[in-house]
């Protein structure tokens, strides 16, 4: 990872957007066939389940990059998707859903989880979700944390996420290395990672690393915390260079020993090289706009700013820089750098050729992320912002893909991609839409009107309430 | 501003857009109002009206309609196409108890155990309020009149005593003090009672059998009082026991609910309200027996505890069927979100009429205000909303909100930021721009 010496490839990371003003260039992102010269000492063991061609018709389409089409049909097979158009025909061996009255979308992706790190039951036992013993653990990695056992994936499958993010908490300057999953828990966590995402870290701004840590030796003020991630940057930098040396002196036949790998320089030095994408907690515009300026000083790339409470007065300056904003609809208010949340932020990222992205924090929220674009894209229309409802559906599969580097694989409905695939019973900007069909690479993983279809996580074998409806 | 101009007004109630509404105010209480043409959710035993008018007068409901009528000297207000509904009534908040939550300075949502009281009855939040926080008229333009405020956390027994207050724009904001007794016997209330149900139940019935005995009992200072509870947690108590203030009691395990109404056995005349009842459906026909209602967040669906394995969102569905009177009502600041919350509830098996029931009508009757709100009925508060469409779905919005006759500026510190930056000008720094 860290001897690509390709920089700009990491300034288009997670913003590729050929389909989508919104966001940004054409050109091509950071994409998992490429070969990473990361050691992934903890492969993915992800294996898609079997499954038959579906074909889905007379159902309305939003097909994730910003077309709708009524009355149209969507054919999968082999775990791809491979035509979506208005008449298809099944090859013989197909299922063949009516999908009269219904929707399909793509899967749902949230770039913003703790599913499995703070997972349900909240014991402390499982709490594993902030390395809250210094504010610089860029060497600590999310899935090193997470239960799979937790419940909450198949509630969040029930509510249509397919994909999702999963990151450490937002204590530290530098959290740890995020995770991208498969919606799909089983035995280990190595079987839910998405195969040949990117890795990405996560980072966080303002309140929480001042509160953590004001008493504990610091940062106790904001000009610490961005001390901080100044000083850490420059650590990394020498530490790129040691390994870019050890490299070069390899290739002359001149190299002594190896220098000593460091976790944690080891993944700052990824970001640098492009490899490892930026997920920065920050709310307050201000801070946002410094943090683009820590990011031309050192030369790398944030993919998105995460809850971006202010995005909407900054979006003008989010567009140039490229920056994604993963957001909430309507929270607010619960910390200082909450308090001007506004309802119509997402459209008005939208609305100024920023990325937006639809994203949970929550466990519950997770569950009817669509109700989250429905809300803002009402919102936005009362305030004069004409977005279509297919092109609001940017905001919670295909941007999130790009977001987390993997809108190669999945996030649309485009022949070629994974057959991430949600049937709802009816228009899903409604609050009773529901999914009623789910599908991970083709197979179907949840069917509301078929309770033996759904998961039951180990946790929930033999407690109150196994195999009800949840 | 953009949400009101959307309403079809024939009259002069786009003036209300102008600066003159403050001045105007006043004017619009005492004025005589007829809003026509909407879909009319009564919740009377008139039930749905699809085509009718509302009489507004002196600030109270004069009367509803199954036709389309303008009487002379009404100003006609036309909502055709609209959905009118009572006030929404945000069960359980900390609205104007709280500004920002978290390291933000004082949050009287939240005490600190205080000599006055030793199991925390005592505490009441009616002098409290603070009618000009910004989350009541962030809350108000979104459909809400009226809300139950609480203290949220104690660290004692009792989460205080609780008001119910209405989101006007005057001092006056509440309308009924002492409302309710709050206790809670789920895992957060043994978490800071002895660590154990075993503590907290024998914390619980030692304060209300000590306000048995102290409501024959002069708690006068000059008088030896050496119970467990203060004598201001006594004066608190003693309404409690004698059925007159109803008790909310947080139960989540099914086990937890069962213990919360077998209370009555003990204290016969206790009014009890149960919240949260996570696991509520496993034992819904007793709580329907009980007669005892439910304030509950419909969309808590995860076994956060291990004393709410059996969360599932088909509970507010099971309750009602059960015959369980369902309220909804999350502890938070952002009660916004319970008419989503609510359409979620219909969305798994909540009948429709039970949902709006469930942010009007039930909340009224569950605090004893159902004589003033909650309903459309002659001579109630002028308190209703007229929304673009069904309330439940999430596209639609609240485009006025008349607040005891006054339809009220539909405004908030939101709406500005939102506007200045809709309309920022980039030649000025950006607080040149109102």
């Amino acid at each position: 990872m860290r001897f690509t010496h390709n920089k700009k490839l990491g300034l288009a990371l997670a913003l590729s957007a050929a389909l989508l003003s919104a966001c940004g260039s054409d050109q091509p992102a950071k994409s998992s066939q490429q070969t990473n010269s990361t050691p992934e000492p903890f492969p993915s063991t992800y294996q898609p389940i079997a499954s038959v061609p579906v074909l889905i018709t007379n159902v309305t389409i939003l097909d994730g990059v910003g077309n709708k089409i009524e009355n149209g049909a969507i054919l999968f097979q082999d775990g791809k998707i491979t035509e979506v158009g208005e008449d298809i025909s099944a090859p013989s061996d197909a299922i063949e859903i009516d999908g009269t009255g219904k929707w399909v979308t793509p899967g749902i992706i949230d770039n913003h989880s703790h599913l499995g790190v703070y997972p349900s039951p909240g014991t402390e036992s499982h709490s594993d979700g902030n390395e809250m013993t210094g504010p610089v653990t860029p060497e600590v990695w999310a899935e090193h944390s997470i239960w799979p056992q937790d419940p909450g994936f198949q509630r969040a499958l029930a509510g249509g996420v397919t994909s999702l993010q999963i990151l450490p908490g937002s204590a530290n300057l530098f959290g740890g290395r995020t995770v991208s999953v498969k919606n799909l828990p089983n035995r280990t966590i190595q079987d839910m990672k998405f195969p040949g995402a990117p890795h990405g870290i996560k980072m966080a701004c303002g309140e929480n690393p001042k509160r953590v840590y004001g008493s504990r030796g610091g940062p106790m003020t904001r000009m610490a915390n961005v001390a901080g991630y100044r000083d850490a940057w420059i650590d990394a930098q020498e530490y790129q260079k040691k390994w870019d040396d050890y490299q070069k002196a390899q290739q002359e036949g001149t190299a002594g020993d190896a220098p000593k790998r460091d976790l944690a320089l080891e993944t700052l030095a990824g970001v640098l090289d492009g490899e490892i994408l930026v997920h920065m907690h920050c709310y307050r515009a201000d801070e946002m706009v410094v943090m683009m300026d820590v990011m031309k000083e050192f030369n790398y790339q944030i993919g998105s700013f995460h809850h971006a409470v202010e995005a909407y007065k900054i979006a003008d300056k989010l567009a140039e820089n490229n920056v994604c904003s993963a957001m909430w609809a309507d929270w607010y208010g619960f910390k200082m750098e909450a308090n001007d949340g506004i309802r119509e932020n997402i459209p008005m990222v939208h609305a100024a050729n920023a990325c937006a992205i639809v994203h949970s924090d929550s466990d519950i929220g997770i569950q009817r992320l669509n109700q989250e674009a429905a809300k803002a894209w009402s919102d936005g229309q009362r305030a004069g912002i004409d977005i279509t409802q297919a092109v609001a559906w940017t905001w919670l599969s295909a941007n999130p893909a790009k977001s987390m580097g993997i809108f190669d694989q999945t996030g649309s409905l485009e022949a070629g991609k994974n057959a991430d695939v949600v049937l709802w019973t009816t228009d899903p900007f409604s609050t009773y839409s529901q999914a009623e069909k789910v599908f991970i690479d083709g197979a179907m993983v949840y069917d509301r009107t078929d309770p033996a279809s759904w998961p039951v996580s180990d946790f929930e074998l033999g407690q109150v309430g196994q195999g009800d409806a949840k | 501003m953009r949400r009101l101009t959307q309403l079809f007004i024939k009259q002069s109630l786009v003036a209300l857009t102008s600066a003159s509404l403050l001045a105007l105010s006043g004017a619009a209480l005492a004025e005589k109002v007829a809003i026509t043409g909407a879909q009319i959710h009564t919740l009377s035993s008139a039930g749905v009206i699809e085509q009718g008018t509302i009489l507004l007068n002196d600030g109270k409901i004069q009367q509803v309609l199954d036709t389309v009528t303008v009487p002379s000297g009404y100003r006609e207000i036309d909502a055709s196409g609209k959905v009118v509904t009572p006030g929404f009534i945000g069960a359980l908040t900390s609205l104007g108890l709280q500004e920002v939550s978290s390291s933000a300075g004082v949050v009287d949502a939240r005490v600190d155990a205080h000599p006055v009281s030793s199991v925390g009855a005592a505490y009441d939040v009616q002098f409290a309020i603070n009618p000009d926080s910004t989350i009541i008229p962030i809350t108000r333009v979104e459909g809400f009149t009226n809300a139950v405020t609480s203290i949220s956390r104690t660290g004692q027994l009792f989460n205080g005593q609780g008001a119910v207050i209405d989101l006007g724009t005057d001092f006056d904001a509440v309308i009924k003090a002492n409302a309710f007794m709050h206790v809670r016997v789920n895992d957060g209330g043994a978490d800071t009672n002895g660590e154990s149900r075993a503590a907290l139940w024998i914390a619980l019935n030692q304060s209300l059998a000590e306000a048995v005995y102290a409501a024959d009992y002069d708690l006068s200072p000059s008088e030896d009082w050496e119970g467990m509870i203060t004598r201001a947690d006594a004066k608190a108590l003693i309404p409690v026991i004698k059925g007159e203030m109803p008790l909310l009691i947080s139960a989540d395990r099914a086990s937890d609910i069962l213990q919360a109404l077998s209370l009555t056995k003990r204290f016969a005349a206790l009014d009890i309200v149960l919240v949260g009842a996570t696991e509520g459906w496993r034992v819904a026909s007793q709580i329907a027996a009980a007669d005892v209602p439910v304030i509950l967040s419909p969309e808590n669906n995860l076994p956060g505890g291990f004393d709410q394995l059996g969360a599932t969102l088909l509970n507010a569905g099971r309750l009602h069927k059960a015959g369980v009177m369902v309220a909804i009502g999350m502890d938070t600041h952002n009660i916004r979100l319970a008419p989503q919350h609510a359409g979620n509830a219909v969305a798994n098996g909540l009948p429709h009429a039970a949902g709006i029931a469930a942010l009007t009508i039930n909340v009224a009757k569950i605090f004893g205000v159902d004589d003033q709100i909650g309903s459309l009925e002659p001579g109630k508060h002028a308190n209703l909303v007229v929304w673009s469409g069904d309330p439940l779905e999430v596209t639609q919005a609240a485009e006025q909100v008349f607040i005891e006759g006054e339809a009220i500026e539909m405004t908030s510190r939101q709406i500005q930021l939102r506007d200045r930056y809709l309309n920022r000008d980039p030649s000025k720094p950006v607080a040149y721009t109102r």
